[in-house]
């Protein structure tokens, strides 16, 4: 029997885990994959205001870090947007879920991705669409800390500070994954661009959703969900996890 | 002459701001200074990124995720072809809709240089499915393209011109090849600003002459009809971009059928003179005496 809010979250993470086990295929990205649960199933449990019925007034979510999409797909699946069974033909010819989601084969996905560096130029235009249209839902964007080499994320960061988005939320998976470093830190480059900024333990629910409901008025937020280098990885080769 | 089209823009899109409530424009610092009455009043949606074409296309992606209109603005080689990638996956991927208004086509800029022209805009991006592509040879058409669009959520790229034809040629709205004239010896289809000059150039050929201010999708069914007691249609393809930018789609609507064809446009080899935009027609054999020469010649050979 599941009785504190503790023993709820683990029994939670654990059955993301379990699906996540379902989607064979891609262990490429199983890292990748692994790295981003604990983060999006706080966002996505606590304090994203979506769901399948949900109207025009919602949040919407970005995976821009694309590669390996097994806990995105293991959390819609929970959260009732895709049908559990679909997990265990990812990748198949016919599958709605290809190693890259696609927003036009699954409703409950919000971008196609699987290219690094367009989630967030996506998030800043779909933020002033709604500060345009008088709408309140927020934007958040998951993103992985070798995808911030992509230059069009520059363009992006530096524009959503001048124009103040702060409806625009950023997590950033940091699994110290970036070939070659960053430095400075790489809060730095949100910063100086007039962000708020914070770096958590990436596996620490509690932190995660302090972290993901902090005032920052007047800014765009970051969010840095630290997981550590899970192995040793230099020169790897790839850079986006 | 010059600048008449990107005028016309600025004045249309700004009174439809007024009328059209999701509609927005996004600049990247090219033409922002002319939108700014226009921002002044509606500053949420008549938005300036900087020089950030990256951005400018996402951004369009992304405001039509959420229900807007976007109509983004360039110069055409930093609207088209330096955010390419941006089209393909924030457009046309996503299955999102925008309008993409560019001005400064092939030479307009003649003496920038060609880091300034883009000739094979269009053949770039008819590379992917479902864009309307039109190539006004008037400002009035230009106009009547941009109000359309507005009131849709589809792909559309306007490309504007500095040069332009005397008098609008296009039905508005139809989208369809406009026939000018009718004649036996050839076919000649030209499209947007290249017009007069066509018509100059053939003023004594019996050629028929079909305009077009919209290449895509390319009104076949007009051009079949025009050549369909033909044995061997004889056509000229005359472009103001890149030669042959259109020759598949003139090839396919005539199927099955043997066809001889001449394109004539902007040769791919890159034209290392400045000077007007005029002085690059002659270079390129697109102004009324090159055409003639070129037609006559194609007419005559058998």
């Amino acid at each position: 029997m599941v009785t504190g809010t503790r023993e709820r979250a683990k029994a939670d993470i654990a059955r993301v885990h379990e699906l996540m086990a379902i989607v064979r295929g891609d262990a490429k990205h199983a890292e990748a994959a692994e790295s981003t649960a604990d983060a999006l199933w706080v966002l996505y449990d606590q304090v994203l205001r979506l769901s399948p019925d949900a109207g025009d007034e919602r949040d919407r979510f970005y995976l821009s870090k694309g590669h390996g999409p097994m806990a995105y797909y293991s959390i819609l699946a929970l959260k009732g947007f895709i049908d559990p069974a679909e997990l265990y033909r990812f990748g198949t010819f016919h599958s709605p879920l290809g190693h890259h989601p696609d927003r036009i084969k699954v409703p409950g996905i919000d971008i196609s991705s699987g290219s690094l560096g367009h989630g967030l130029p996506l998030a800043v235009g779909s933020a002033l669409g709604l500060r345009a249209l008088r709408r309140p839902g927020r934007v958040w964007v998951l993103m992985g800390d070798g995808e911030l080499d992509e230059g069009s994320n520059a363009e992006a960061i530096a524009y959503a500070g001048r124009a103040r988005l702060d409806t625009l939320h950023v997590v950033l998976i940091d699994n110290h994954s970036a070939t070659q470093g960053w430095p400075g830190g790489m809060e730095e480059r949100f910063r100086i661009e007039g962000w708020s900024c914070a770096r958590v333990d990436g596996r620490d629910h509690q932190a995660l959703a302090d972290a993901y409901r902090e005032e920052h008025g007047g800014q765009p937020r970051l969010v840095v969900a630290d997981v550590g280098a899970a192995s040793s990885r230099v020169n790897k080769g790839e850079g986006g996890s | 002459m010059a600048g008449m089209m990107r005028q016309r823009f600025v004045d249309v899109t700004s009174e439809l701001l007024e009328t059209t409530g999701n509609l927005a424009v996004l600049t990247a610092d090219l033409s922002a200074e002319m939108f700014s009455q226009a921002r002044a009043r509606h500053p949420e949606r008549v938005i300036n990124v900087g020089i950030r074409e990256q951005l400018l296309i996402s951004m369009a992606g992304g405001m039509s995720l959420v229900g807007m209109r976007p109509i983004a603005h360039s110069f055409a080689p930093f609207l088209i072809e330096r955010p390419f990638e941006q089209i393909k996956l924030d457009l046309n991927h996503q299955g999102t809709g925008a309008v993409l208004v560019s001005a400064g086509a092939s030479y307009d800029i003649a003496s920038g240089g060609r880091t300034h022209q883009s000739p094979g805009d269009v053949a770039l991006l008819s590379t992917l499915p479902d864009w309307t592509i039109h190539v006004p040879g008037h400002a009035d058409e230009a106009e009547a393209m941009l109000r359309d669009a507005a009131t849709r959520d589809d792909l559309i790229y306007i490309r504007l011109s500095n040069q332009s034809n005397r008098q609008p040629y296009a039905t508005p709205g139809s989208g369809c090849l406009s026939t000018l004239r009718a004649g036996e010896q050839a076919t000649v289809i030209v499209v947007g600003p290249l017009c007069d000059a066509v018509l100059e150039a053939t003023a004594d050929l019996d050629v028929t002459v079909l305009y077009a201010a919209t290449v895509r999708p390319f009104d076949g069914a007009t051009l079949r009809q025009a050549v369909a007691d033909q044995a061997v249609p004889r056509v000229v393809l005359v472009e103001p971009m890149l030669e042959g930018t259109s020759s598949a789609e003139v090839l396919r609507s005539l199927s099955g059928r043997p066809v001889s064809l001449l394109p004539l446009g902007v040769p791919r080899e890159e034209l290392r003179y400045y000077g007007t935009a005029n002085q690059h027609a002659i270079a390129h054999g697109l102004d009324a005496a090159g055409l003639r020469r070129a037609i006559s010649s194609f007419i005559s050979e058998r």
